[in-house]
């Protein structure tokens, strides 16, 4: 659809969320703990913070939980039952005060999970969030996202994108059916679209690389002393993918309690040394520069030559947590 | 129809259980529900998810030929926590298996061939299905040749079929073990698979070579089957990479560009030298 502008005063935007905690909507917004923000499931407006850049955690915990049941089972010696946890109802979700690169990443990580096989559960999940982002007024020298072709303002993967303008009031940009659903059922919140433009309220992020030149490069860069000179600090700890909006590697575990239990979709990472090892003995990516490596080629060169899509979104999230002080933007622009 | 949540597997009760080698068992596998038995299809290559729920999942290939309807056969060794799982299941107990999944062997474009099998160890399982899926239609396929070995007589799998293959007159079967691994009796080659392989010397001339075994097996035959004459696209193998789904999406099996589980496990030895070694 084409976007539709208008202008959402500051008291309206409040009142927009008290609707939809009213209509039972679960919201998860931008909440201050100690010296971090994180998405966190909010039921008050003044719970949420404004100031942040990015939250700690990324958001694509709503639709990718951490552990996710994908079945459950009752085991008797005569019978096993299985009861199919994607029949299970999941919750209407607001993703409240997203970033543009949070919500851009949701574009690589629905692609992963419909490529070649629909995962009906994340596809449940994804059709019940409403994505409510906000632009950014601030960077920080973590922040790379126009560097993968998006920006501080970018409406990629948004239902609406509002930008806080001069006046304090916001401009809403209705982006989606989703989105137009949301003004129609709040039609007296929503104003004339502003005079004001966009472009002067958001942050200025540099221009680190081009991607496609990166992408191109990384072709011929398999066997390269970077990845361990790089990578050399590196505690395998995993914080880097667990943050990540955009990596989805699982495992697959079993919990039981007697005769009954569950098979469960977990968070993994490349980084984690017994992530390809076989029972063998062998690992494919026995060092942790291989470990790396992997990590820069499958989203720089892997993931945009697959599905075109960029397997990151910029939001510089890995370089803050980690315990190393490891940053992928040194390791790209050293290539 | 097979449940569109991807990661719930079809409920299979074990037929029979057969003794391979210490530690190997082979079960027949049979879909609890019969319309999903009847839905069910495979080709040769494939490879699926076996669980027992409670303990998780593990991968092994179907190594029951396609043209045998019914039931699937897996064949495994009893190595990590789901496999001893599997292994003390009993017949007539109900396991988990999804799949099919992966590519297959392109045994349609190969008639009118030879066939070279090339096995090591507990990699002849991969490889039966393809053995039987061509005994089974051998009109389609000139001379077979098989070639197997293990490090000891107790570790050849599939004795019985073994010793079947040995008596056809249509199939031409060499058996090896490594030095020390022979018993009084054992009438096989004495030797590693390569070395077997170059004394028997079979013509490359319109043949297709399909080898399985450990990476160090793989390394020392290819060189040998380059000597022989054989085309880098007349050579299959299968990659064995570490699998949690099966579909795609958990990461563990991607090298380079591709994926095992979706591109392979089957790959041409064209194929495997555009990727990455990383496998």
């Amino acid at each position: 659809m084409q976007t539709e502008n208008y202008t959402i005063r500051k008291a309206s935007l409040e009142k927009l969320f008290n609707n939809l905690v009213e209509k039972g909507k679960t919201v998860y917004a931008p909440k201050a703990k100690g010296k971090v923000v994180l998405f966190e499931n909010v039921e008050r407006f003044d719970e949420i913070t404004e100031d942040y850049i990015v939250t700690t955690n990324s958001a694509k915990s709503v639709v990718f939980p951490r552990v996710e049941e994908v079945f459950s089972y009752k085991k008797t010696k005569e019978k096993t039952e299985i009861s199919d946890a994607s029949a299970n109802s999941f919750p209407d979700v607001v993703l409240w005060g997203s970033r543009p690169c949070d919500a851009a990443a949701f574009i690589p990580l629905t692609n992963t999970f419909n490529r070649d096989y629909t995962d009906i559960i994340y596809n449940k999940r994804f059709e019940k969030i409403l994505i409510l982002t906000f632009s950014c007024s601030k960077c920080d020298e973590y922040c790379f996202c126009t560097s993968v072709n998006s920006g501080t303002g970018n409406t990629a993967g948004s239902d609406i994108l509002f930008t806080k303008l001069s006046t304090g009031d916001f401009l809403a940009e209705v982006i989606t059916e989703k989105g137009k659903l949301l003004v129609e059922e709040n039609s007296s919140l929503f104003e004339a679209k502003p005079a004001e433009s966009k472009e002067q309220n958001l942050a200025n992020v540099k221009t680190y690389f081009n991607h496609e030149e990166v992408q191109s490069k990384l072709q011929n860069l398999f066997e390269n002393p970077v990845w361990d000179e790089k990578s050399r600090a590196c505690l395998g700890c995993g914080s880097c993918a667990f943050v990540c909006p955009v990596c989805s590697c699982f495992d697959i575990q079993d919990e039981s309690h007697g005769g009954n239990g569950s098979r469960l979709r977990c968070w993994d990472s490349c980084g984690f040394s017994l992530f390809t090892l076989h029972t063998s003995g062998h690992n494919p990516r026995e060092t942790q520069g291989a470990r790396w490596r992997q990590r820069i080629l499958h989203k720089f060169l892997y993931m945009p030559d697959q599905s075109k899509v960029a397997g990151c979104v910029g939001c510089g999230r890995c370089s803050r947590a980690c315990p190393a002080d490891i940053n992928i933007l040194d390791t790209v622009t050293s290539l | 129809m097979s449940n569109p949540n991807i990661y719930i597997p079809y409920l299979m009760r074990i037929e029979k259980i057969i003794l391979e080698a210490p530690g190997v068992k082979t079960f027949r596998l049979k879909f609890e529900n019969e319309q999903e038995a009847d839905e069910f299809n495979f080709k040769a290559g494939q490879f699926g998810e076996y669980s027992i729920v409670g303990v998780g999942e593990s991968t092994f290939c179907i190594a029951s030929s396609p043209t045998r309807k019914g039931y699937i056969e897996c064949t495994f060794r009893q190595t990590g926590r789901v496999t001893n799982a599997l292994a003390s299941a009993e017949e007539g107990d109900v396991i988990g298996f999804r799949g099919p999944y992966g590519n297959t062997f392109p045994i349609d474009e190969w008639k009118g061939k030879n066939l070279l099998f090339i096995a090591g160890g507990i990699a002849l399982p991969p490889m039966r299905c393809v053995i039987w899926n061509a005994l089974d239609l051998r009109e389609n396929f000139k001379d077979i040749t098989i070639i197997y070995g293990a490090r000891t007589v107790a570790d050849l799998v599939y004795k019985h079929e073994l010793e079947e293959w040995g008596n056809r007159p249509d199939v031409k079967l060499i058996t090896t073990v490594d030095p020390g691994g022979e018993t009084p009796d054992w009438k096989g080659e004495v030797g590693f698979v390569p070395s077997v392989l170059e004394k028997a010397a079979p013509s490359a001339e319109n043949t297709i070579a399909i080898v399985c075994g450990p990476p160090i097996m793989i390394k020392f035959t290819f060189p040998v089957l380059e000597k022989l004459g054989f085309t880098d696209e007349n050579i299959y193998t299968t990659l064995e990479n570490r699998m949690k789904c099966g579909f795609g999406k958990c990461g563990r099996c991607n090298v380079g560009e591709k994926y095992v589980c979706l591109d392979g496990p089957v790959f041409t030895n064209v194929q495997l030298k555009e990727l990455p070694a990383e496998y």
